[in-house]
């Protein structure tokens, strides 16, 4: 007779064991060292991989049914979002070109961490990262697709939106995060998870997404919020994979303390120098204010950092260095980004424009010690000159640093009068830099760049005109030629907001929708 | 190594004089007026003189800025890497030493930009 037998079912505990750990071998001929060659040259020292704590203990499966549900109800708030034509209902037009930055300036990044968190999950040993790893390349490859999903209803509807991609490899701006994410992945496997994993989503991630995700709530974009809610709720697992590995690569050896704190002095600095776009974002370009970027840096980052790097001293961790630089620009930081763009408008995918009245008491209020005496000068002059017709665009190309690769707009640490600069010598060249940290980092891996693809050196080597363009015809206009190559329409995605054609747009559609006109 | 790399791992730099087209880069600022947001990068035939440069190349650059027109350059004071510096103005930008990617300043006294703001 046939004994009907209870499949067993596994416990949780079994379950991880089995789907995750167990799924590592030893290999027998190939030699470790082949199959994993990216783990020894950064100089970090794991002796044992099954030290690593995994506190979520989640696996492949349960992972694919929480995301699946996440993915259904983000794409039913987004489709009823377009055909409710939401893009009518944001505070003003000016918001959009928030929306613009982000899917230029961000969601490229959550595509490069998806690639990222790929090839250092290959690249571990270790069983227990590695699924971690997976699964965040998984998320990270989810975020791009929804927010260039959400995104793209605003591209039926508004200029700026068409070339995302080829803008992250060209525009000149856009070089400021993507040579961020590049550095990144281009390092060894541990260094871009303390670069990203724990510098850029724990440390910094509040800095990023809360002011946009906010910043679209207060200003009624239903479709950024809901795909940053959708984000947001894998951010979770991201800080603690983040944590995690810091505490695991401290407690495996004392060695690894003075490599880690480096790259945490070095990738802090360079995430809140990515920030800089965030900082103008706030304070300049949301017409519904949620708080200052002052405000935001105190509240995320020297309040909430602070306990954070409190905590992690017990491992022998400090504050990172460029904390105390950090506390000088804060002040400043917002005014000097957005006054470059302003300056720079023929050449971006954006609109820019002068702070109303209202907008400069609101700025006035929130930077008492600063924007008085030195930005609002420089706003009322330039509204003046605008009202007679003679709108300042900027049109010279400017230096760079050649770290983060930024316009050298940046003021020295306690002298908001003085532009920053810093230079070394290498191999008979000279390199510039916006700051001691940028200098520094520089100094550390001279090789890797003195390769730096700087925008503004690569124009004037002749890199960035279409094919067949002659640069030394007749009359020849060198940003006619960029702007072809970039694939930005002049006249229509770049220039003031006043005067755009997004602007008569929105106004016309919001009128048909609101009145009978 | 300056680098860290699994091999050897060395590169020509991508801005080294010879790939701009026989012009070299020359950095420009102009202090206590920050309107211009960032110091300029020009790309200038070594031959040109300092004085075509001052002459020349900035007006259209700084024109915008009502101090410009104001400046004595008798006056001006200038300085190279940041220390002081005293450019032949009739030489050329070789003969002033002025290297591939050397960065000059000027400041100009008593014009410290829109309402004394150095803006
Ligand atoms: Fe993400
Ligand atoms: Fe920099």
């Amino acid at each position: 007779m046939d004994m009907q037998v209870a499949k067993k079912k596994l416990g949780l505990k079994e379950k991880y064991q089995v789907m995750t750990r167990d799924l590592n071998w030893t290999p027998t001929y190939q030699k470790m060292e082949d199959i994993y060659p990216y783990v020894h040259y950064e100089g970090i020292k794991i002796h044992d991989w099954d030290r690593w704590e995994d506190p979520f203990r989640l696996t492949m499966d349960a992972y694919w049914k929480y995301q699946a549900e996440k993915e259904k109800k983000l794409y039913a708030i987004i489709d009823a979002y377009a055909q409710n034509n939401g893009h009518l209902n944001v505070t003003d037009a000016r918001y959009i070109n928030t929306v613009k930055l982000f899917l230029t300036g961000v969601s490229p990044l959550e595509y490069m961490a998806h690639r990222g968190f790929a090839h250092v999950g290959r690249a571990f040993p270790g069983p227990g990262p590695r699924v971690a790893c997976l699964m965040q390349s998984l998320d990270e490859m989810r975020h791009f697709q929804t927010q260039v999903h959400a995104i793209s209803n605003y591209n039926k509807y508004y200029n700026g939106f068409h070339d995302f991609r080829q803008w992250h490899d060209r525009v000149w701006y856009l070089s400021v995060p993507k040579s961020f994410f590049d550095d990144a992945i281009t390092a060894g496997p541990f260094e871009f998870m303390v670069a990203i994993g724990f510098s850029f989503e724990y440390v910094l991630t509040n800095l990023l997404f809360v002011p946009f995700v906010s910043g679209a709530a207060y200003n009624g974009d239903m479709g950024t919020m809901a795909y940053g809610f959708s984000a947001q709720s894998d951010e979770a697992r991201h800080m603690t994979l983040g944590l995690e590995v810091i505490k695991f690569i401290l407690e495996q050896d004392p060695d690894n303390l003075p490599i880690v704190q480096r790259w945490i002095d070095k990738w802090t600095w360079r995430g809140y120098r990515v920030l800089t776009l965030v900082a103008m974002m706030m304070d300049y370009m949301l017409p519904k204010r949620t708080m200052s970027w002052k405000e935001a840096w105190e509240i995320y980052f020297e309040e909430n950092g602070g306990a954070l790097f409190r905590d992690l001293s017990r491992y022998g961790i400090r504050m990172p260095k460029c904390a105390e630089t950090i506390r000088f620009e804060k002040d400043h930081l917002s005014h000097q980004a957005w006054c470059t763009f302003y300056n720079y408008t023929a050449a971006t995918a954006f609109h820019t424009w002068i702070p109303t009245e209202d907008e400069m008491q609101w700025l006035s209020a929130k930077y008492p010690d600063s924007f008085d005496k030195y930005y609002r000068p420089r706003w009322e002059f330039w509204r003046e000159q605008a009202a007679k017709g003679n709108r300042f665009y900027n049109t010279t190309l400017p230096m760079l640093c050649q770290t983060c690769q930024i316009p050298m707009l940046f003021t020295e640490p306690g002298d908001p009068t003085k532009i920053c600069y810093r230079e070394t010598d290498y191999k008979g060249m000279k390199y510039h830099f916006c700051s001691d940290h940028c200098k520094e980092i520089f100094e550390h891996e001279p090789e890797k760049y003195v390769q730096a693809w700087l925008p503004v050196h690569q124009i004037y080597q002749g890199n960035c005109f279409p094919e067949g363009t002659d640069p030394s015809a007749e009359g020849f206009d060198p940003l006619k030629a960029v702007l072809q190559w970039y694939n930005v329409v002049h006249g229509r995605d770049n220039l003031d907001f006043d005067g755009s054609e997004d602007q008569r747009n929105f106004a016309a559609w919001r009128a048909q929708a609101t009145r009978n006109v | 190594m300056a680098v860290a790399a699994i091999r050897e791992y060395s590169f020509t730099p991508l801005d080294l004089e010879e790939k701009f087209h026989g012009n070299r880069l020359l950095y420009v600022g102009w202090e206590d007026h920050l309107m211009f947001c960032a110091p300029f990068a020009f790309p200038l035939p070594s031959s040109m003189t300092f004085r075509d440069l001052v002459e020349k190349v900035l007006p259209p650059v700084y024109g915008y800025h009502p101090d410009f027109a104001r400046i004595d350059w008798a006056a001006v004071q200038w300085f190279k890497s940041g220390q002081p510096w005293q450019p032949q103005w009739d030489e050329s930008l070789e003969k002033n030493g002025l290297r591939h990617k050397d960065v000059i300043r000027f400041r100009t006294p008593g014009l410290t930009g829109l309402q004394g703001s150095c803006s």
